[in-house]
């Protein structure tokens, strides 16, 4: 396949929606925009698109809580949409805000019976918005897309409500796909290292497929060696580590 | 009228709760043993029981972390006796940001029947508390009274509903005499008599009496925020007399430098340069002062929400690319005693203000690079907060538009509501302890995704040239924004046309009113119903109200009755200029007599630690530094991230590899001594920092931002002609035009009949591009056996040092710059640092070499060895002390590897420079004096604590 269409979905608040479609098309894809009102009035058909993209932000100002009200939206409005996306094959990634917005709508979190989603993104430990640099192992048996051949990466996070919370028996069934970690690959290092308390220092998690994947750190913000903190006292490389999930899902859908 | 309280379930963690909790030990109060916070939502409208569970279960409550409950009344699920219950709600009429999308959420359920919806929080402390010590909680952390109450017993949302009965509202102007005038402009119009009675003669050619909202409309424009009258007077400084010290001063710089990058200066909302001969830059920096102390969540994220609306509304409209943030306070460890009445502590001020602005900048996905914190006392009752955006507009845009007559008015974005009436005439008079009473309606609350939505759509409609002008409603709201944008044709505004937040405003409110979020366009005829259409498809207001004329008058009509009709000449133009006198005499301090301390490692850790100089990493982290993912050199660096960087650099262009440095210089400390030098050394600073990471001269705009005290009195108005005028002497020598600048005055604060003046203080920012960034070089050590050089000559100038601070001296002897030999300097040292490869370069200011060089050490993860003997000097520099910690200017430590040694050398041939050090492995921080002996020695890990533990909050 010779274009990978990419839909980047955008709401009020909004925000990352420009560095994440820059690094798409840096891997080889064709994006496209929509505001979540072309998507309700039928303006623009998910069934077109190859890849749909929750970029980072504060969708509605992240009123009530993070990414609340755009779940609701996409839930009630978009939801049999999306499904029937994924079912066709297709690719959704959500990031930061994407993430939060993912589990609320139950895309990305198992309800009993249709109730509730029993798992959630709350405030920080630290009870902070904070925006830094956070090591991540990846887990080698997770089906997740985006991830092959990854085994850590090194990514900012920059946010408040991210901590990964359920109850132990959700968690455990949980198709976790990255940690935080600390330099060595520690997955219990604690603050800061995990930067807001998250249940097993769960950092993204996939659906069954692989093909739906949400993560809280940005992988948008390092696509380039010179967003690396400390690119200019280490060795240089030619793509940071957040080009390679960008990559390998247009790799795949190529493939595919 | 249904009330749900949301609160987390027991057995999660309350970092909410935690936090109050710990701000409570820092009062002092000892006794609480636990705090809990929960929201509420207080629901109006015709729904059922199950609507109103499934509003709770589908979108107020997580359903894992969260419960609930609701009822008609009382705080509910408290049997704890040991528990105190305060409910904290927005007073009436304060926009409450959550109403709108909590709204928007229960539609999204399919359930339309609810018609208001407010929020509050509840607080609960558990503890022995006395009643004095729970007003006292409430007073200094829980309540701010000019926006909030504690609710005592259950009331309805007491929506200012009233409808509004128009009557045409006539000042009898023409029959005041002298006293009347002057007691209708106090606290209201902030005009002096002068102005009054020039006033007064127009009416009174006219044969007739103003109307109410024309008085109010002169005094806006009047204002001394909208017309600079101070700087646009005519200033007697001993035999000489200013004409118009911003043009003679600031302004002139730039014209006499004329460089053919800069766009658009000192014409349009933001000064607008070249980038890359496609892109154009452009940047402002605003106060907001006088908000900022009654309310500094408020005050603060409607600064920063209105300076991004600045390089918005500039050109034909620029994207929001950066921010940046210098703050002021009192010390915030500031004994209450010591507190100015009727002054909110500097603790809180500090928290509030620090949160407004990162809520709204990050809200709107605009990254915060760059800024500083400063404290001194004297900022307790009338805190700073500068707030600067960059923006980046195609360079084919970057001139303002031009509306024709025929043209329409378009107003954009948020509704008009009776916030912030009278905020520019309220900025332009002093603090007093009334302030928080009279201000009250100022005050304005923020709505972040308003202002999100507005940008997103507005650049489209930019993009499909759908509108001709556009500037935004800022202070003196659409009073400002239309009388100025209709100064050269004129204007029909129909004022009941204005989408309104609730009913009930006068028109005279909607024509002043300063809500937030709200921009204005003028839009040919044709293109009205494409505009409009494209603002509704995306949820954002679009309003025509009203035309272009060509007959130069501002007519305004409310139902058909014409309410206001002044012409555009005497608006613009009929203000008298004002006549000021100014002195300057220059105090004397005492000289410090102590004598020079044998070890000066304790030295060198109080100033590392001194809150000025310290870490601000618990600031810059809560910002969102890193969106747009242009950040090239962030504001912290090194091998733990944990370093202070000279400046920011961002790619504005994500696939282009030219960058822009945004840096900036402050020193309030010199300005006590003499603003002159103050001034000189802040835009000195602020080039120093652009060279340092690795840009050149070349192409650096430069911003003045004065705050200043009230310029009616002389020795202020002195001060402020001597830093004006190191402005031109110093900008023009180092060839670094200023494109733009603001100035905020009558910083004081009065309280039991003393006067307390904030120090004069002159923010310079500085804007340069660089056209690779790869060449960025950072300020961290990078490698053991490199060598450290010292650029530029250290002299005998601590007077305002932080060393003398340490010491309670100011001193006399106020570091000076030689702008000529300067630029002479920093251009050489650029070249060698494209040349060569200079590992590391870092500015020497505050705490002189010691600081800057420990910084290098720790940032790095490096020891490091300095010797003082090899320091270039100025004359009479005896002292190992004086050395290490002068903050003479134009000097720069510079990290350069061995093998580059003579390359580097050569390069700086004939320049003050000298290799004074070697970076070693050992994690030792060592320094030894001018005889040879070593006078410091620290490891570099109880200087990093040093720095970063004062604000490791």
């Amino acid at each position: 396949m010779a274009n990978v269409k990419t839909l980047m979905l955008k709401a009020p608040g909004t925000n990352c929606d420009v560095e994440t479609t820059f690094a798409f098309e840096q891997a080889g894809a064709q994006v496209e925009s929509a505001h979540i009102n072309e998507l309700l009035r039928r303006q623009k058909l998910l069934s077109n698109y190859q890849i749909m993209v929750i970029p980072g932000g504060f969708t509605y100002g992240d009123d009530i809580s993070a990414g609340k009200i755009l779940a609701n939206e996409v839930r009630l409005k978009l939801g049999e949409d999306i499904q029937r996306f994924v079912e066709d094959g297709g690719l959704v990634l959500g990031i930061c805000n994407g993430f939060q917005v993912l589990v609320k709508a139950g895309i990305l979190s198992k309800s009993a019976d249709g109730g509730p989603p029993q798992l959630s993104l709350a405030g920080n430990d630290s009870g902070k918005f904070e925006s830094r640099w956070v090591y991540l192992s990846a887990n080698p048996t997770s089906p997740c897309i985006f991830t092959q051949g990854i085994t850590t990466m090194y990514l900012p996070v920059a946010h408040g409500e991210g901590k990964v919370v359920g109850e132990p028996k959700i968690l455990d069934e949980l198709n976790v796909v990255l940690y935080y970690a600390d330099e060595t690959g520690n997955i219990q290092a604690g603050y800061p290292y995990n930067p807001n308390g998250s249940a097993n220092s769960i950092a993204g998690i996939c659906d069954d497929s692989g093909r739906v994947f949400a993560l809280m750190p940005h992988p948008e913000r390092f696509v380039r060696w010179t967003q690396h903190p400390r690119w200019t006292r280490e060795p240089r490389r030619e793509y940071g580590d957040g080009f390679r999930v960008f990559r390998n899902a247009v790799e795949w859908v190529k493939n595919a | 009228m249904f009330r749900i309280e949301v609160s987390i379930k027991a057995g999660f963690p309350e970092p909410r709760g935690e936090g109050l909790q710990k701000d409570i030990q820092d009062l002092g109060i000892t006794t609480v043993e636990k705090a809990k916070v929960t929201d509420i939502y207080l629901l109006e409208g015709s729904l059922n029981e199950e609507e109103v569970r499934r509003i709770c279960r589908e979108l107020l409550v997580d359903p894992v972390v969260e419960e609930y409950s609701y009822g008609e009344a009382s705080i509910t699920g408290v049997e704890d006796s040991n528990v105190r219950v305060i409910e904290v709600a927005y007073n009436p009429g304060v926009m409450d940001p959550v109403e709108e999308s909590v709204k928007k959420g229960i539609l999204d359920l399919g359930i339309a029947t609810v018609d208001s919806v407010k929020t509050a929080k509840s607080y609960y402390l558990w503890g022995e508390l006395s009643e004095d010590t729970l007003q006292s909680i409430c007073d200094k952390l829980l309540v701010n009274s000019v926006i909030q109450h504690v609710v005592t017993r259950r009331e309805g949302p007491s929506l200012p509903s009233a409808t509004y009965e128009f009557s045409l509202s006539v000042i009898d102007l023409l029959s005041m005499d002298d006293d009347e005038l002057i007691e209708l402009s106090k606290d209201r119009l902030w005009l002096d008599l002068g102005e009054m009675k020039q006033i007064q003669d127009y009416f009174s050619r006219l044969g007739r009496n103003p109307t109410e909202v024309e008085l109010e409309t002169l005094a806006q424009t009047w204002s001394e925020h909208c017309k600079h009258k101070t700087f646009r007077g005519k200033i007697r400084l001993g035999e000489v007399v200013i004409d118009d010290l911003l043009k003679s001063t600031i302004m002139r710089v730039t014209e006499e430098l004329h460089k053919p990058w800069c766009l658009s200066v000192f014409v349009d909302n933001a000064g607008v340069i070249d980038f890359d001969g496609h892109y154009a830059l452009c940047f402002k920096v605003e106060t907001h002062n006088h908000p900022s102390a009654v309310e500094p969540y408020g005050g603060a994220s409607t600064g920063i929400g209105g300076v991004i609306r600045d390089p918005l509304g500039t050109g034909l409209g620029s994207k929001p690319i950066l921010n940046t943030d210098v703050f002021c306070f009192g010390p915030p460890d500031l004994p209450y005693d010591r507190l100015p009445q009727g002054v909110l502590h500097p603790r809180r001020i500090f928290k509030g203000v620090r949160a407004g602005v990162a809520d709204y900048g990050n809200r709107l996905g605009i990254p915060t690079l760059n800024g500083a914190i400063l404290f001194d006392e004297r900022y307790a009752g009338n805190p700073l907060v500068f707030c600067g955006t960059v923006g980046l507009l195609p360079k084919s845009m970057s001139q303002r538009g031009q509306q024709q007559p025929g043209d329409l008015v378009v107003v954009v974005g948020g509704r008009t509501g009776r916030d912030g009436i009278h905020g520019v005439t309220f900025a332009s008079g002093e603090l007093t302890k009334e302030s928080e009473a009279i201000s009250t309606s100022s005050v304005q609350i923020g709505n972040p995704i308003t202002e999100k939505r507005m940008i997103d759509v507005l650049l489209k409609a930019r993009d499909r040239g759908l509108y001709r002008r556009i500037t935004d409603c800022g202070g003196g709201g659409l009073s400002s924004a239309v009388g100025e944008m209709a100064e050269e044709t004129g204007v029909r505004v129909y004022l009941e046309r204005v989408p309104l937040k609730y009913s009930g405003l006068s028109y005279t409110e909607i024509w002043i009113s300063e809500s937030q979020e709200r921009m204005l366009l003028a839009v040919p005829a044709n293109c009205v119903d494409e505009l409009i259409a494209l603002f509704a498809s995306e949820d954002v207001e679009a309003a025509v109200i009203g035309e272009f004329t060509d007959n130069r008058r501002l007519q305004l009509f409310y139902k058909d009755t014409l309410v206001c009709d002044l012409d555009m000449e005497f608006l613009h133009h009929g203000l008298p200029q004002l006549e000021r006198e100014a002195v300057w005499e220059q105090p004397q301090y005492d000289e410090p007599d102590f004598p020079e301390p044998p070890d000066l490692r304790e030295a060198l850790i109080r100033i590392l630690g001194s809150l000025n100089v310290c870490s601000k990493e618990w600031v810059i982290r809560q910002y969102d530094h890193e969106v747009q993912g242009s950040s090239v050199l962030k504001p912290l660096v090194g091998r733990n991230n944990d370093g202070p960087s000279d400046a920011a650099i961002i790619r504005p262009i994500l696939d282009s590899d030219m960058g822009m440095i945004v840096s900036n210089g402050i020193n309030p400390k010199y300005g006590d001594i003499d603003p002159y030098w103050m001034a000189a050394s802040a835009i000195d600073e602020a080039l120093r920092q652009v060279i340092a990471v690795g840009g050149t001269l070349q192409k650096v705009a430069l911003l003045d931002n004065f705050s200043w005290g009230n310029p009616e009195k002389p020795d202020r108005l002195g001060a402020l002609v001597r830093a004006a005028q190191a402005c031109y002497d110093i900008a023009i020598s180092y060839e670094t035009p200023f494109i733009s600048g603001k100035d905020s005055l009558y910083n004081e604060y009065e309280a039991e009949g003393k006067t307390i003046c904030i120090p004069h203080t002159l923010l310079i920012s500085a804007m340069a591009v660089m056209e690779d960034v790869n060449r960025v070089v950072s300020m961290d050590c990078k490698e053991a056996g490199d060598l450290i050089y010292i650029v530029g000559t250290t002299k005998d100038e601590l007077g305002g040092s932080h060393y003398y601070d340490i010491h309670g001296y100011v001193g006399n002897n106020v570091p000076k710059v030689e702008p000529k030999k300067g630029k002479k300097l920093m251009d050489r040292l650029s070249t060698a640092m494209e040349r060569c490869s200079v590992k590391a370069c870092h500015d020497c200011s505050e705490g002189g070499i010691g600081v800057a060089a420990a910084e290098m050490a720790f940032a790095g993860g490096l020891g490091m060895v300095i010797h003082l003997r090899q320091v270039p000097l100025g004359e009479s520099m005896h002292r190992n002390d004086f050395v290490l910690f002068s903050e003479s200017n134009t000097r720069f430590l510079v990290e350069v590897a061995p093998e580059d040694k003579s390359e580097f050398e050569k390069s700086m041939n004939g320049l003050d420079f000298a290799a004074i050090g070697e970076v070693k492995t050992d994690e030792k921080f060592d320094v030894y004096g001018i005889s040879g002996a070593r006078v410091l020695s620290a490891s570099i890990a109880e200087l990093k604590e040093a720095w970063q533990k004062p604000l490791r909050w």
